[in-house]
């Protein structure tokens, strides 16, 4: 819970990150990012800042464009506002391939998984892009073949470890009860190596104890491998418990940026999330 | 390990099951015990094995409905039929000359297939399927439109556009030989396929495909089929391995279509329409989406199986019909499907009883 | 003078197309399926019609509608015993079936009527003037563009005037919501092959007036085309089955008259894949983007 005690200072480009990472260069920062469909403004001046190694938090009511937002970071939908800085460099020609291998990976609100295969090639898909072969080396089982997947193997084993889910590596993807499928979600991203992880509501359908579980393992994961965590999610427990930013969506916009203190007090986000109390003042 | 152990288990035993049906038949055959027209079949059903293990890669692991895969046989065969007709001189050894047919056809459906693949796989479901239909049509109108004949200055090709060009506009030198006549077709082929060849042809394609679905390859190609989204947001080049397994099918066709144009003494391109497109899509379909060793079965039993029905005469592609129909119905009944997961349940438990013991 | 009589030919093929494309469209619409025994359907009504001309010496005015009648009790005869109980399954199991279903057809056809084409005999009996067959015009011609039209209209006006037009429309949006808003899918698709089949025995009837040789294959490449043509327009749109088949009817005739008479079929195709590429959906079809 030390976590939750991280000042956070400003950065010269308007956002906040905690105080360890203010020595290295944010991870993500979106400047004036927004997104029309038909004119209809989803995402409008979105400014946000991810530190090295922070858990930021992005909550919001339903359709505020928290999901948005996540499909735009990963170029599912290219953004017609403002731009996008990952690790530095600006991701605006990039495809969600391309980001990928930048470095973003993410889970989905709606489980995403490739459920017809086994839990471990699940895994071993993510790790493809640091540990492939050719499709011939593939089809002659070449050395490398056989020096490839004996690594993805064990560490695919390791991932799943994590969750302590190493045990169902051979069973499908698809026949996993709900809160495995959102860990293997997880566990596919993180595969993939990135250095910030996007997760789009990963307690969603979890009981009390496995969202308890849920964030003490995310924050194994930012300390085992050093990374970022965006994450989206309903429950205020789980964000105020592991959230060190927090920014809050309302129609599109940002509302409210600070810390969990700091944004439960907050009028605006009050208002937001319980309607304008009327009277409330007199 | 245990995954990859029981893989590799049911990739061995179609392996084995092919072999051992290869080497009865061909004793069976050796011996003459097999009637004529069941001798006849046995290279033409390794090709159309070939065939559907093939398309399986593309309408079961990618997931792709391909309604022309005939069409890439059809460009195998007749390039095959030429590079084996045409290197006679050069290259005296059958088998030899039989294997660069295979390549040759197999190289020329391949880029058949990418110059397919590459605008067809951006569209989805349904459209594509009738894109691929179409390419079928074209490369059989194109083919009718060919005419191919060859002398000592090499291969002299001529294009029938108008239809009314003929074999005399080849300009062969005395001692040239016209290979293929345009709508005839080609004619006067030396049959080179053999009952060897055809079980060789099979294991290559199985072991490619299959190999190639164990590894990183045929993962990809499947995460994409499972979920497209998923597998961009985690690397995975859509287009890259689509046509990875689009071109590999192709290729794979065209060096089964070049055995099958080299087992017969003339060949028309009208022999690789629609119907023989949907032909091999029902071996696949019937055999079981994304499973090989079904589609090897798949293949040869519905291959003989108008020939079985040959007792009833006129009644027998009826009869085909209705098999077809009930098999279909009667597989995706769910009460068929309990009860046959209970069977397998209980024959599962039987054998595991008789273990214990 | 002699294009203008390409234009004529390519408009009343390419109406026989439409009219298939119709059936085409309004199945897949609602059912979500490729019917490939739609075009044998087609044989079957020509076969009808002949069967009622020739044997019983029936009027065209009687023979045609008994042709229709057959033909719709036969689509609602296949898709209530061997397309409604695979609803559930998937597509690729919908369309080895159908084609099992086409394979039946033609085969059966063969048994009943053998494999030798029958001349049919035009069910058009008036004379045009020799200022207008000058011109390319044929009576048959003018028969099959006026069904065409009619038959477009009054399908439109069924789709969105009436009662069961618009339950059809539901279905086609979404089955779940359509079955809890009270609408009886199974019936609504029923009506929906019964009209598609009643279509596609119209334009057997007209296609055999128009080329009078009648086998039991004589619907597959016909099939085919309006497929292409349906998916030319947008599957699953009636104005755009029209216009599919229309455009592919004056494409088909044009390439045969102007580029070659082998390739005409590879440039109609031709045709189809560069309008996909440039309009995936077809050229009146709606795209609709996967959600993430």
């Amino acid at each position: 819970m030390s976590q939750q005690k991280t000042r956070m200072v400003p950065l010269p480009s308007e956002g906040i990150i905690p105080e360890r990472d203010a020595g290295s260069m944010p991870v993500l920062e979106c400047r004036h990012l927004g997104i029309e469909f038909g004119g209809l403004k989803a995402v409008d001046d979105f400014n946000l800042t991810v530190g090295k190694t922070e858990i930021a938090g992005l909550i919001g009511p339903n359709g505020a464009g928290k999901t948005t937002i996540f499909n735009l970071l990963t170029k599912v939908y290219q953004p017609t506002h403002g731009t996008i800085l990952f690790d530095g460099k600006e991701t605006s020609g990039m495809n969600t391939v391309q980001v990928n291998r930048a470095g973003i990976a993410r889970t989905f609100q709606n489980i995403r998984l490739f459920s017809t295969l086994s839990v471990e090639d699940n895994v071993k898909i993510g790790l493809q892009g640091s540990m492939s072969y050719s499709a011939l080396t593939g089809i002659l089982r070449l050395p490398g073949y056989w020096k490839n997947e004996k690594r993805m193997h064990e560490r695919a084993l390791e991932l799943l470890s994590i969750f302590d889910m190493q045990d169902l590596a051979n069973h499908i993807a698809g026949s996993l009860p709900y809160g495995a499928q959102r860990r293997l979600e997880i566990v596919r991203a993180l595969a993939t190596s990135p250095k910030l992880l996007l997760l789009d509501e990963p307690a969603a359908g979890m009981n009390p104890s496995e969202t308890a579980e849920l964030m003490s393992n995310i924050r194994k994961i930012r300390d085992t491998f050093q990374i970022a965590v965006l994450l989206i999610e309903h429950d205020m427990k789980l964000v105020m418990g592991i959230c060190e930013g927090i920014a809050v969506l309302n129609y599109g916009r940002l509302i409210a940026k600070g810390t969990p203190e700091e944004i439960q007090k907050n009028p605006v986000v009050i208002e937001a999330y319980l309607g304008k109390q009327k009277g409330a003042d007199a | 390990m245990k995954g990859l152990k029981k893989t590799m288990r049911v990739d061995f035993a179609t392996y084995i099951g092919v072999t051992v049906a290869f080497v009865v038949m061909y004793l069976l055959q050796l011996g003459g015990h097999l009637s004529n027209s069941l001798s006849g079949q046995m290279v033409p059903i390794c090709c159309f094995v070939s065939m559907a293990v093939s398309l399986n890669l593309v309408v079961g692991i990618s997931g792709e409905l391909s309604l022309g895969h005939a069409g890439f046989m059809s460009v195998g065969a007749f390039s095959g039929v030429i590079a084996g007709m045409s290197l006679a001189d050069v290259i005296p050894s059958v088998p030899v000359r039989l294997a660069i047919a295979l390549v040759v056809g197999a190289f020329f459906a391949a880029i058949a297939g990418f110059i397919v693949g590459v605008p067809v796989l951006r569209l989805r479901g349904d459209y594509l399927a009738i894109v691929t239909l179409a390419f079928g049509q074209i490369i059989k109108d194109l083919i009718n439109c060919l005419i191919v004949g060859y002398d000592s200055h090499g291969l002299h090709i001529v294009f029938n556009v108008s239809g009314l060009k003929s074999v005399t506009d080849l300009h062969l030198e005395e001692g040239g030989k016209a290979i293929i006549k345009g709508a005839q077709g080609a004619v006067g082929v030396t049959k080179m396929a053999s009952f060897p060849a055809g079980y060789i042809l099979v294991m290559i394609t199985l072991i490619i495909v299959l190999n190639m679905v164990r590894s990183s390859t045929g993962r990809s190609i499947m995460a994409i089929r499972d979920n497209r989204i998923a597998a961009e947001s985690v690397g995975i080049n859509v287009t890259k391995y689509k046509l990875i397994a689009f071109v590999s099918s192709a290729a794979l066709a065209g060096a089964a279509g070049a055995l099958y144009g080299l087992n017969y003494g003339s060949l028309v391109s009208s022999r690789f329409d629609f119907n023989t497109s949907i032909l091999i899509l029902v071996y696949v379909v019937l055999g079981g989406l994304g499973n090989i060793w079904g589609s090897v079965i798949g293949a040869t039993v519905l291959y003989i199986l108008p020939e079985m029905l040959r007792s009833f005469s006129n009644y027998r592609m009826l009869i085909y019909a209705v098999v077809l129909i009930l098999v279909m119905l009667l597989t995706n009944n769910e009460q068929f499907k309990q009860w046959r997961e209970n069977m397998a349940e209980k024959l599962g438990r039987g054998k595991r009883a008789e273990g214990g013991v | 003078m002699v294009f203008f009589s390409y234009l004529i030919s390519g408009i009343s093929l390419g109406s026989v197309y439409a009219i298939i494309a119709l059936g085409y469209t309004m199945v897949y619409g609602i059912a979500k399926m490729l019917n490939f025994a739609h075009g044998d359907v087609i044989m079957v009504g020509g076969y009808v019609c002949y069967c009622a001309l020739s044997y019983l010496h029936l009027p065209a005015i009687v023979s045609v509608p008994l042709a229709m009648i057959a033909c719709t009790v036969l689509g609602v005869v296949i898709e209530g015993l061997a397309y409604r109980p695979l609803r559930q399954a998937g597509s690729l199991a919908v369309l080895i079936t159908a084609i099992g279903v086409s394979y039946f057809l033609q085969n059966g056809a063969q048994l009943i009527w053998s494999a030798t084409p029958k001349n049919f005999a035009s069910v058009v009996h008036f004379d045009l003037p020799s200022s207008l067959t000058s011109l390319g015009l044929s009576s048959e011609a003018i028969v099959t563009v006026g069904a065409c039209i009619v038959i477009m209209i009054a399908l439109t006006t069924f789709v969105n005037k009436t009662k069961l037009g618009k339950a059809m429309r539901c279905c086609s949006e979404d089955k779940g919501a359509a079955q809890i808003m009270g609408i009886n899918v199974n019936r609504t698709i029923s009506m929906t092959f019964a009209i598609g089949s009643a279509l596609a025995a119209v334009a057997g009837v007209l296609l055999c007036s128009a080329y009078p040789t009648l086998q039991p294959t004589t619907g597959s490449m016909p099939g085919i085309k309006a497929f292409t043509a349906a998916v030319f327009g947008g599957i699953g749109s009636i104005p755009g089955a029209f216009l599919g088949g229309l455009l592919l009817g004056v494409i088909e005739a044009m390439a045969k008259a102007y580029i070659s008479t082998n390739l005409a079929n590879t440039i109609v195709f031709a045709v189809l894949i560069i309008v996909l590429l440039v309009r995936p959906t077809g050229l009146l079809g709606k795209y609709a983007p996967e959600k993430v």
